[in-house]
């Protein structure tokens, strides 16, 4: 076929005009939570339609006060968080958890000297630091785990496939692998929360379901005033309240994840 | 025509085991269906019978996307203009309380079987 110019130009007229009704890429790829469909590739986040009982926010977030952490309310905390989600206590390396006591060291690789006052704290609590930009959502291949609007960043255990990339992104190691069947591990099964299989990942959701019923979450309930949980947009809200009160850190922000875990120190 | 006798009688088992289903199932009995324990204390669905029978597979898919993604715990029934929360244990167990004589034992009778229960919790089956 012998293309002239005329009949080029008229093509590409035609082409040009169906491109335009094609949405731009980048919306396609990474739509926001509100549309309908999802993002091809990129995360999205997902809008919080939230029912009328519900405790909202901009932005969750959680303060430590690592002074005022003892090891034995970090037990309660523990204990009440693992009970009500059923997660359950394997006695060997591949045991899960969503929350746990941990060296101070452990908590701030970067920030830890050897001369510290004596009088420092020497253990603190570890859990999902619910990070601003998370690797662990970015390098999920089926979207399982995805980042809400609020900033809470929710594991869909119905999308799990258990490659693990997200653990290999998490540099906080808040996330575990089942192993084997959890069920026989769980002292006492919570019939409210489904519990896990064999094959998917876990780890702490900021009680997203406790949340939607106005409930704080459970670790904070029991931490005795150890822990505060609120809304970072909000000057008001007991979590900026009491990061204005005394200086904070949180784990390893060198590594951008952006943390919404805070601890006063 | 060449090998007809082979042809032919190589058609006929093959006819003879495409239709093997039909013909075995000659002078069973049909299917009937399983008699369900009805709930005690409710009288009506969250959505009509018809529509709970033939719908309540994709209604639960929806349920769990709305939970879980999207943050929407409450389904609102134009049916009996009521609200429920969406979920399985806490929704459905609740009215039908007897997960073996009525889910499980329609579901025997049509062959499915559910892996949410691997996950999900009936209450009654839990170790106290
Ligand atoms: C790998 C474990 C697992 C399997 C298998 C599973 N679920 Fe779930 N499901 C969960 C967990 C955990 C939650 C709670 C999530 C949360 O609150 O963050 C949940 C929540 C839900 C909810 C909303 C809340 C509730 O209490 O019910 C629905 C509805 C649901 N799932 C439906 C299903 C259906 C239908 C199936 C089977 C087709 C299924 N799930 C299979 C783990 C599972
Ligand atoms: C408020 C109580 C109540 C709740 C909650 C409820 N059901 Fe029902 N359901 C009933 C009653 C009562 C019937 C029988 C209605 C009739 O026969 O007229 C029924 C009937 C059904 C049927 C049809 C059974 C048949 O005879 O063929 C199915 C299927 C069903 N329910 C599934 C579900 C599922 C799945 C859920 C959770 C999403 C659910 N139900 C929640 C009360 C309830
Ligand atoms: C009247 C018979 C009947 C009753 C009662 C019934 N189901 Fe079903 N259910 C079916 C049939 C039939 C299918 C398969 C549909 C298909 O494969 O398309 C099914 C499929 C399902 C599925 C999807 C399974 C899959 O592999 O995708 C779920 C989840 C489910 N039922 C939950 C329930 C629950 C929970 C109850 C009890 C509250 C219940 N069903 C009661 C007939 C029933």
């Amino acid at each position: 076929m012998n293309t002239t110019r005329r009949c080029f130009l008229k093509l590409a007229s035609i082409a040009a005009l169906g491109w335009g009704g094609v949405r731009p890429a980048a919306q396609v790829l990474a739509s926001g939570g509100a549309a309908p469909s999802e993002g091809l590739l990129f995360a999205s986040r997902h809008a919080v339609h939230a029912g009328p009982h519900a405790l909202t926010a901009k932005r969750w977030a959680m303060v430590i006060d690592t002074r005022a952490l003892t090891s034995e309310i970090i037990k309660d905390m523990v204990e009440v968080c693992h009970r009500i989600h059923n997660v359950p206590d394997i006695p060997t390396k591949q045991n899960i958890k969503w929350i746990w006591e941990t060296h101070f060291e452990n908590l701030f690789l970067d920030d830890v000297h050897e001369h510290l006052p004596a009088d420092h704290p020497q253990i603190g609590v570890a859990l999902c630091n619910h990070c601003d930009n998370p690797p662990c959502v970015r390098v999920c291949p089926t979207k399982a785990t995805f980042q809400r609007e609020d900033g809470i960043v929710m594991m869909d255990f119905h999308r799990c496939i258990g490659c693990r990339y997200c653990m290999a992104g998490c540099p906080y190691g808040s996330r575990s692998f089942n192993f084997m069947d959890p069920r026989p591990y769980i002292a006492k099964i919570t019939p409210e929360f489904p519990t896990r299989t064999k094959g998917v990942v876990e780890k702490c959701e900021f009680c997203a379901e406790r949340l939607a019923e106005g409930k704080l979450p459970a670790c904070v309930e029991v931490s005795r005033g150890a822990v505060v949980f609120g809304d970072l947009a909000d000057p008001e809200s007991p979590v900026r309240k009491a990061l204005a009160s005394r200086y904070s850190i949180r784990r390893s922000p060198t590594l951008g994840t952006q943390p919404c875990v805070y601890y006063l120190v | 025509m060449y090998d007809k006798g082979k042809i032919l009688t190589g058609l006929a088992v093959f006819v003879v085991f495409m239709t093997y289903p039909f013909w075995n199932n000659i002078g069973r009995a049909a299917y009937v269906k399983p008699e369900l324990e009805k709930p005690r204390m409710a009288k009506e669905c969250v959505e009509n019978v018809e529509y709970m029978r033939a719908e309540h597979m994709a209604m639960l898919n929806e349920w769990r996307d709305e939970v879980v993604r999207n943050g929407m715990h409450e389904y609102h029934s134009s049916f009996t203009h009521q609200t429920y929360a969406k979920s399985l244990t806490k929704t459905c167990l609740k009215c039908h309380e007897n997960k073996d004589k009525f889910c499980d034992k329609c579901h025997t009778s049509v062959a499915v079987s559910p892996y949410c229960w691997d996950c999900h919790v009936d209450p009654k089956g839990v170790k106290q």
